[in-house]
């Protein structure tokens, strides 16, 4: 049990996703403008983590031990064809959300995060359980980091800005003091 | 994504739109991906800590981009509209494979570093989007010489932020002593804030200078192609 709870605590915290592994980037400096939405892109990636973990297990187990060479051709295709379906049921169950998302709903497939997942577990021989917690670890993580850049970046629409640094690099020089802050997590489990 | 390429039509270069040339030397400077799309990212932030993974990193995805524009655009006809992207991202994973193997087995330690780096070129969105925007509807000798193009630009980026961060952050270059002894490295620089921070440097330096030149010359679109202009701003992330 203390295991599981230093991979959820290590993959949402000391390693996260976004701001310590800069995977997820995209998303992170494309669609954090507003808390709201920033909080439902995350939770769709949530989704689509854990359900990729719970089919790269699979995976892992029962195809790729015969053949290790075709790892990154069939995580990418599993990926695709997740994201596709959960694009069709987002569309069905709520399509608010669906215009809302616009292209980073597609974008969840080169969505480094979900490919960074699959390649991670597979690296560190997490079993079926270690993954769903390494998952839902990481999607706690990329939600923590969406929304924390949200709320920064929605309070930042009334701080006077240089023109020079208005847009991404603004966006960069928050991500970087949020990385630094991030940093501090880094002796976490190192004391216990 | 399509949205680039509009602009190289427009650019005020010879008399029947872009040439080989241009196609080749847009990606350097004035389509520069990282610095102006804004693709590629997680690369360019995740392995810059030294100057050498930079490279290794680079050297690996303009192989991975050539070679897939090369197929991409000479099997277009074959590929249906539907599933177009699928197909696309299949050989790229391919190549990323075969890059894969190929560092494992020529620059082992290089491969080490970068660890799961090397297989997610996959998504790096500068490969697909230039499968997408161009080598889908181009033939075989320009798409490769836009890949190419792109892809020393995306290499010059790589190079700018692995030096800027070495050289801060350990004084060394390539491994090599640059400061001396007596030098305290600025260890946050190799760190993951360090990344943001030292793009965020370079992309101010961008502004600024874009900023003074539609100042001086309203009335002309930038068009210096080349990087001597990149190379000294970038040691400016020191006063950030």
């Amino acid at each position: 049990m203390g295991d599981l709870l230093w991979i959820f605590a290590s993959s949402m915290l000391v390693n996260n996703f976004t701001l310590v592994l800069f995977l997820g980037l995209c998303a992170f400096l494309g669609v954090t403008n507003k808390i709201a939405t920033a909080l439902r892109l995350g939770l769709a990636n949530l989704f689509v983590l854990v359900i990729t973990a719970a089919s790269v297990s699979f995976l892992n187990r029962f195809v790729l031990d015969s053949a290790p060479f075709l790892r990154t051709i069939a995580f990418i295709v599993v990926i695709a064809s997740l994201v596709q379906i959960v694009e069709m049921m987002i569309k069905k169950l709520s399509p608010a959300l669906f215009r809302e998302l616009g292209i980073y709903l597609p974008l969840i497939t080169t969505n480094c995060a979900i490919l960074g997942l699959a390649i991670f577990q597979t690296n560190r021989e997490y079993g079926f359980v270690q993954g769903q917690v390494f998952a839902l670890g990481s999607g706690a993580g990329l939600i923590l980091a969406l929304v924390l850049m949200a709320s920064v970046r929605e309070k930042m629409q009334f701080a006077s800005v240089p023109a020079v640094a208005k847009g991404t690099a603004l966006s960069l020089i928050i991500a970087g003091s949020l990385s630094l802050a991030f940093m501090g997590f880094a002796g976490l489990g190192s004391g216990g | 994504m399509n949205h680039d390429h509009g602009q190289a039509a427009t650019a005020p270069v010879g008399k029947h739109g872009p040439t080989a040339a241009e196609d080749f030397l847009k990606g350097i400077w004035r389509e520069n991906p990282v610095l102006v799309q804004l693709l590629g990212l997680c690369p360019t932030l995740a392995v810059t800590n030294t100057l050498g993974n930079s490279l290794g990193m680079a050297v690996a995805t303009v192989f991975v981009l050539c070679c897939s524009s090369v197929l991409v655009s000479s099997a277009r006809k074959l590929i249906p509209n539907e599933v177009r992207i699928t197909g696309y991202i299949l050989i790229i994973a391919t190549f990323v494979t075969i890059a894969d193997m190929m560092l494992e087995a020529l620059v082992p330690v290089i491969h080490e570093a970068l660890g799961a780096f090397i297989a997610l070129i996959v998504v790096n969105c500068i490969i697909l989007g230039r499968q997408e925007a161009f080598s889908a509807k181009h033939g075989v000798w320009r798409s490769f010489l836009d890949a190419l193009g792109m892809g020393l630009g995306f290499t010059i980026m790589l190079v700018i932020m692995g030096g800027v961060r070495e050289l801060l952050g350990s004084g060394t270059l390539l491994g090599y002593s640059v400061f001396g002894p007596r030098f305290e490295p600025w260890v946050i620089m190799v760190l993951p804030p360090g990344g943001f921070l030292t793009l965020a440097g370079v992309l101010l330096v961008m502004g600024w200078h874009r900023e003074r030149k539609a100042a001086a010359r309203p009335d002309l679109a930038p068009r210096t192609v080349g990087a001597p202009t990149t190379t000294e701003p970038a040691l400016e992330p020191a006063g950030v």
